[in-house]
Parts: C-alpha cells; sequence; structure tokens
C-alpha cells in the first residue's frame, strides 16, 4: 500500500494548523481586545468558511489564487511561483476552511477568564508581552489547545475545497479524502476502506485526546476545597 | 503625594474630581454607579480620563494632550474587588511575579500570617487568606500608592475585623497614600483618615 496520502495529509493539515493558530489567535487576541466601528461584521466575515459549502470556499480561492486570479497572477509576476494545483493550494484550501475553528476557541478562551487578572500582573509591573506568556496564554491553553486538535482534524478532513483549488494529482495533492473519493470512483474498494478506517483511527484517537486532557485541567483548575 | 484633577464624561454624568492624598487612607464612598472605581482605573491607567491631570510623587501619570503614563510604569499597587489571583500559580507564584525585594516581602507575609500558603494555589486558600495575598502581592511590588476596590466585601465579619486591622497595621510600616473604595459605613470611620462621599461623579 502507497502511503503517500497519509503522509501527504499530515504534511497539509500540519503546516494548516500551524499557519492558522498563529493568524487565529492573534486575530482573537487583538479583535476581542479592542471595539472599532463593524467588529461585529468583521467577525462575521471570517466565521464565513464555517457555513459556506467548501465548494464555494474553493471557488473563491480559484478565482484569487488561479492565474488570472489577482492574487495567483502576482505571484506568478513576481515570484513565478503557482499556487494552484499544487500541495500549498490544499494548505491555503485547509487552512481557510479550518480558520474559523479556530478563531472561535481563541476568541471564546480569551473571554473566559476575569479581565482583571491581567490588569493585576499590568499594575505589577509587568509589560504587555510577560502577561500575554505568563498570564492570558496559560489561562487561555486548554481552550487554544481544543481550537488546534478541532482546526488539525478539520484540516486533515478537507475535502471539496481542496479538491477545486488543489485537484486530484497523485503523489502530489493527493490526500486522504481525495484517496477515499477516486478509489471508489475507480472502483478500489479496498484501498478506500483502507484509508476510511486510517482516518477514522486519527480522528479518534484526536478526540480522545482531548477529551481526556482537557477533563484532566478542568478538574486541576477547578480544585475547590 | 498622590493628586489628581480630572474630568471624565461617563454614561448619565461627567465625573469631575479634585483630590490630593498624602500618606493617609482616602475612603471612597458612595451609591453603587457612583464613578469611585472609575476613579481607582483612572489613577491606575485601565482607564483614561478626558481632561486633567494626575500626579504621583512629583512623576505625572496622566496629563491632559499628553500620552498617558503605562499601567506597568505607574507603580501603583491595585486590589481587586475579587482579587484576581492568578489561578494557575500558587501563592508563592502570585506574590514573586511583580517582586522588588525578597526580604522585604518575606517580612511582610510574616506580618499577614499567609507564610505557611506558598505552595497552595488560590483555589485551595480561604476567602481572607485571598484577601492578604492580594495585599502583600501589590505591596511587594513596593508601589507609591495603593488602590483598594471593596477589598472586605465577601468576607464574613470576623475575618472583615481582622483584615481591617491587618491594613492599618501595614499602613502604618508603608504610610504611602491609599484610596479604598467601600459601601460600608462602619468600615469607612474605622479605616478613613478621611472619608469623601461621592454622588453622580463629585464629592459631596
Amino acid at each position: 500500500m502507497d502511503i503517500t496520502p497519509l503522509l501527504l495529509s499530515l504534511k497539509i493539515a500540519s503546516i494548516a494548523t500551524i499557519t492558522v493558530a498563529f493568524i487565529g489567535i492573534t486575530a482573537a487576541r487583538v479583535i476581542t481586545r479592542s471595539s472599532f466601528p463593524g467588529k461585529r461584521v468583521l467577525e462575521s466575515v471570517l466565521l464565513l468558511p464555517l457555513v459556506l459549502p467548501p465548494t464555494v470556499v474553493g471557488f473563491g480561492l480559484l478565482y484569487l489564487f488561479g492565474r488570472n486570479g489577482p492574487i495567483g497572477k502576482l505571484l506568478l509576476n513576481l515570484f513565478d511561483v503557482q499556487i494552484v494545483f499544487t500541495w500549498v493550494g490544499a494548505v491555503i484550501a485547509a487552512a481557510v476552511v479550518a480558520f474559523p475553528l479556530m478563531y472561535q476557541s481563541a476568541a471564546a478562551s480569551f473571554s473566559n477568564y476575569d479581565r482583571n487578572i491581567e490588569n493585576a500582573a499590568l499594575t505589577m509591573g509587568a509589560s504587555k508581552w510577560r502577561v500575554f506568556w505568563t498570564i492570558s496564554f496559560p489561562l487561555a491553553w486548554p481552550g487554544l489547545l481544543a481550537g488546534l486538535v478541532l482546526t488539525f482534524a478539520r484540516a486533515l478532513g478537507e475535502f471539496g475545497a481542496t479538491l477545486m483549488v488543489a485537484g486530484f494529482i497523485p503523489n502530489r495533492t493527493e490526500t486522504i479524502p481525495l484517496a477515499i473519493y477516486f478509489a471508489v470512483e475507480s472502483g478500489e474498494t479496498d484501498t478506500a476502506v483502507f484509508w476510511v478506517i486510517s482516518i477514522l483511527i486519527i480522528g479518534f484517537l484526536a478526540i480522545l485526546w482531548l477529551n481526556w486532557w482537557s477533563g484532566r485541567n478542568i478538574l486541576r483548575f477547578t480544585n475547590d476545597q | 503625594m498622590l493628586s489628581l484633577n480630572i474630568q471624565k464624561r461617563l454614561k448619565n454624568f461627567t465625573l469631575q474630581i479634585q483630590l490630593k492624598a498624602v500618606g493617609e487612607i482616602v475612603v471612597l464612598t458612595g451609591p453603587s454607579g457612583a464613578g469611585k472605581t472609575t476613579i481607582l482605573n483612572c489613577i491606575a491607567g485601565l482607564s483614561q480620563p478626558d481632561s486633567g491631570q494626575i500626579l504621583l510623587n512629583g512623576r505625572s501619570l496622566f496629563q491632559e494632550g499628553k500620552k498617558p503614563l503605562p499601567v506597568n510604569k505607574r507603580r501603583i499597587g491595585y486590589l481587586f474587588q475579587d482579587y484576581a489571583l492568578f489561578p494557575h500559580m500558587t501563592v508563592w507564584g502570585n506574590i514573586k511575579y511583580g517582586m522588588k525585594n525578597e526580604q522585604l516581602t518575606k517580612d511582610l507575609m510574616e506580618v499577614a500570617g499567609i507564610a505557611h500558603l506558598l505552595q497552595d494555589y488560590p483555589q485551595q486558600i480561604s476567602g481572607g487568606e485571598k484577601q492578604r495575598v492580594a495585599l502583600v502581592r501589590a505591596l511587594a511590588t513596593e508601589p507609591e500608592a495603593l488602590l483598594l476596590d471593596e477589598p472586605f466585601s465577601s468576607l464574613d465579619s470576623q475575618t472583615k475585623m481582622e483584615c481591617r486591622n491587618e491594613l492599618l497595621r501595614l499602613h502604618a510600616l508603608w504610610n504611602i497614600p491609599i484610596l479604598l473604595v467601600t459601601h460600608d459605613k462602619e468600615e469607612a470611620k474605622m479605616l478613613g483618615n478621611r472619608i469623601l462621599q461621592i454622588e453622580n461623579g463629585r464629592f459631596l
């Protein structure tokens, strides 16, 4: 059995998760801590991929990153780089589709504890940077981790947008969900079953671990006498 | 010396406050929503007045038209109503977070009677103990002024008395201006060198 789809899926989902974690946590932190006109509109736009069919997201990305799209054209002219029909395209598709999960988890985590805990640290002379890393981040961490796992799982399972942006190119953009679809299409049931079971196991382990871990952490934080 | 002369537009009225405090305990009292906490927040730098100025020992904390001094540079201790202890750190972790001098802090902990709690987490100690930890934590940063927002409101009457006495003892040692917000008339009388009644953003 060729395990390229597994490796490719893990690579794409990992890179997408890291990217989304960085952007999602930063955006959630900045947006939840400030008030400006249009905040609700901006948040709605950020959460849009959650409610749109992935094919719509894929269509949008294809329009932006295609050879004639505004970003695609720019990348082609400046760096001679093409995103569409490459694994990078798959990363972008997975990242955009999974982004709302990270953003929502992070936004909830940062509003889940008393603001005065951060204020107290500030009055004690700590810089904003120190307050973030020693207070905000550890307090938000259980929720952030949940967001990370959900993002990774969503990115791993991404199909519709990936197919439209990255296409199905064996060994290059053939992630597990795509491999399943095209195995069924061509009657290779054994291959399809193998990948179905693989992704079931990965997804189940991720959720199981998360539940175990967060259960343990909630216990630690609510250890009332 | 802490001196402020500030104006800030709030929802239903304009806060207009003039106040000077040397090493004394000034009690701010008045109905809810009168602007008491807003005054403390303006001094700490958590919110900004619209105009006026705030000075602490000759340093300008806020001056109309200039960039206000950041919260972490003000050297003002702030005891929040619910203490705002860091739940993921032990008592010692909380206290040493902004500590300036370890020996002085250890003396403080002895005076406050919390030296035996150092390894406990805030969730594991009583309300009165939390209050003392928060007080020591604020004083360990060696502030030049101390703000207390209804610091004893969630304590039972016995613990309340102990903690008030504690504050008086610590104040006698430290002698910095203390601004204390309370609803409690008896508390105001017991602690305040001066009691200021505030209503709709002005002193009566």
